[in-house]
């Protein structure tokens, strides 16, 4: 249960010369076609095993959308097709189809049945999809009285109000307050717990890198990377800051780990590493140590303004820390071809136990999309361990001052 | 015709049509004090309007008009069937535009949509002539068992009105002229069909061309059972209800080959 195979798949729109050549087409059969064929969508095939999370990422316009209707069966594919086992629910345009005159109950029914539930079922659910929703009387009130969000959850909460074996979610999610964007992501990892198979599509590196086994990049209609999703989002950040005469380079790390560095490459990091309070070299740290992060940056050619990035991810590529020199208010001018920079940052590691890694940025200022010199993911790798400090949880060190007071 | 995969289709989608249908009949009124009310006013203030604007002219040619409600009755047993056919065709060729947004973005059997068409127009024209067989029974003029012999005519005008709604909705797609042409073609069929005016006030010639005219045997029928008592000329109705399947038919296969880029075109 709970299967996506997506062989060969396909889509071309038909494009007409004038109106009249459609027409034409339909009354002279035997004179040939007269459309041209614009692809957007081509040769596209992978599958999603049985409760696998597949994160689905690419620009505007790579066909991602295209893509998820293909899967939902709303467009007929051109070439190849989608086989799918198990019952589906997507959560491509919530809110689709609402009537605005109508309460939220009535069009939590309608939703239902566009589903295709019957009313009685939707009657049954109605308790928990009301409970999920949590909007109070407005659920009885017309939902042009409704924001944004609250139409949102009744309809997440109609979409969602059976476990479905195959999740099909689009951007939909960045919608809506930040509370019931946790309730609904909770939901959707519930479902996964439970063996539901997830296909996600979104820009969010979060949201891929938190939830999903897999990704999958589409560029141009065509199916670019599959992998690991840090990979694949790195690869992606990386293909977003190279536009014009950039290469993306993969780089095998140690450890296994896939580096990318991309950039124009008039500086690169020549050395980087981790010291602790002695000036000893380390790659194990102990919770809240003082430690420097130590980074070398090589320039290749001159130039006229160098700022220098860094930022700490946990072993799902979530952001932990980041800063830059342009943000310390430190860039450099006037770089020499040849000249070598060393950058020290001093901080207490207080970070929680697990692995963590550092990538680097040299750019011109404070985004690496206008003059990216250097990007390089996963620059270092270093573990922090809990050796002094009794257990916690958590990704980071915020030790409390304890006072309690019994009366 | 309808494929095994589109019954079930339609099967698994029932609470959706069924839905639809109420919904719309919901929130046609829903904001109107009268309510339902004025579903039942519009078409009344119609026959109204004709009553008095032609009752005086045509009482005397109307043959065998003993009762003074005859051109009345005649002119309802017209009108209402034909607003029921004119109902279909009409929404029948914008259903597919109208519901681009849905078509586009969700998925599910597309073939509810002429039935959702099909079960409101149905709707609205049983209200009124459930009302206008009630005029019938108070004023005396029921036909008694005859009455049923307008089943089969109206099912038969009911697949006309659906083989042209699908050929119609669908190419109306592709080609947005078909519409605007349907539109301007219906009110001329009106005009054309012996509605408001008896059929025996055409010229010979004129009449002869009536052969041609599919829905004057069906108009014909309701004006011959529920004005005359009379059965309905049957020999006239089977060619309509071969034509009536033949367009359903290809109604169903345009809309089955077509179906895929309609949503692409959208």
């Amino acid at each position: 249960m709970g299967t996506i195979t997506v062989s060969g798949l396909g889509k071309a729109y038909k494009t007409y010369p004038t109106r009249i050549s459609r027409l034409a087409e339909w009354m002279l059969p035997l004179r040939g076609p007269r459309h041209t064929l614009k692809w957007v969508l081509r040769d596209v095939s992978f599958q999603v095993a049985p409760g696998e999370a597949v994160g689905l990422i690419g620009i505007n316009g790579a066909g991602k959308s295209t893509l998820l209707k293909l899967i939902t069966g709303t467009t007929q594919p051109t070439t190849g097709g989608v086989a799918m086992q198990g019952s589906v629910a997507a959560l491509l345009e919530l809110g689709m189809g609402f009537h605005p005159d109508f309460t939220g109950r009535q069009n939590a029914y309608m939703a239902g049945q566009l589903l295709g539930m019957t009313a009685d079922e939707i009657t049954a659910l109605m308790p928990q999809i009301e409970a999920f929703a949590d909007i109070g009387e407005y659920m009885d009130q017309p939902v042009r009285v409704y924001s944004s969000g609250m139409q949102m959850r009744v309809a997440f909460s109609v979409a969602t109000a059976r476990r479905p074996d195959i999740l099909i979610v689009d951007e939909a999610l960045s919608v809506g307050d930040a509370y019931f964007q946790h309730k609904s992501f909770d939901r959707i990892r519930q479902f996964r717990k439970q063996g539901t198979t997830l296909l996600l599509v979104s820009h969010d590196k979060q949201a891929i890198q938190s939830v999903c086994d897999r990704a999958i990049l589409l560029d141009g209609g065509r199916l670019a990377r599959e992998g690991k999703p840090e990979e694949i989002m790195d690869y992606y950040n990386a293909m977003i800051a190279e536009r014009e005469n950039e290469t993306v380079r993969l780089q095998e790390a140690a450890g296994g780990k896939v580096q990318t560095v991309s950039g124009t490459g008039e500086a690169t990091v020549a050395d980087i590493a981790l010291f602790d309070e002695s000036g000893e070299r380390v790659e194990v740290v102990d919770v809240g140590s003082p430690v420097t992060l130590e980074i070398k940056v090589r320039a290749h050619a001159p130039i006229p303004r160098m700022v220098l990035g860094y930022m700490i991810k946990d072993r799902l590529g979530q952001p932990m820390y980041g800063t830059n020199t342009h943000l310390k208010e430190l860039p450099l001018s006037d770089i020499q071809a040849g000249e070598d920079v060393v950058y020290r940052f001093a901080f207490p590691m207080n970070l929680g136990p697990g692995t963590y890694s550092v990538a680097t940025a040299i750019v011109s200022t404070e985004t690496h999309l206008v003059n990216n010199y250097e990007w390089r993911d996963l620059a270092l790798v270093f573990t922090v361990m809990n050796m002094r400090r009794p257990h916690f949880e958590g990704s980071a060190w915020l030790d409390p001052a304890v006072d309690i007071q019994r009366t | 015709m309808i494929s095994p995969l589109m019954l079930r289709g339609l099967w698994a989608y029932r609470g959706f049509v069924l839905g639809s249908v109420k919904r719309e009949f919901q929130s046609k009124y829903a904001n109107a004090i009268l309510g339902a009310v004025w579903s039942v006013l519009s078409p009344l203030a119609m026959i109204l309007v004709y009553t008095v604007i032609f009752s005086e002219v045509m009482r005397t040619k109307l043959p065998g008009a003993e009762s003074g409600f005859a051109y009345s009755i005649y002119l309802c047993a017209g009108i209402l069937t034909w607003g029921l056919f004119a109902e279909i065709v009409a929404r029948g060729q914008n259903m597919f535009i109208e519901q681009a947004n849905l078509i586009k973005k969700i998925s599910f059997p597309r073939i509810c949509l002429p039935l959702i068409v099909v079960l409101n127009a149905l709707v609205n024209f049983g209200i009124i002539f459930c009302l206008f067989v009630v005029f019938l029974i108070a004023t005396g003029n029921f036909p008694g068992l005859m009455f049923f012999s307008l089943l089969p005519v109206l099912l038969v005008q009911v697949l006309l009105a659906i083989g042209l709604a699908m050929i119609a909705g669908v190419l109306n797609v592709f080609f947005r002229d078909v519409g605007q042409f349907v539109t301007i073609a219906m009110q001329f069929w009106f005009w054309l069909t012996p509605i408001v005016y008896p059929a025996t006030i055409l010229p010979p010639e004129v009449r002869a061309l009536m052969g041609w005219n599919p829905m004057a045997p069906l108009i014909g029928a309701y004006q011959a059972v529920l004005v005359h008592g009379a059965s309905p000329d049957w020999a006239a109705i089977w060619p309509v209800a071969l034509l009536a399947l033949l367009l359903c038919v290809f109604g169903m296969r345009l809309f089955r080959k077509r179906a895929g880029e309609m949503v692409d075109e959208l």
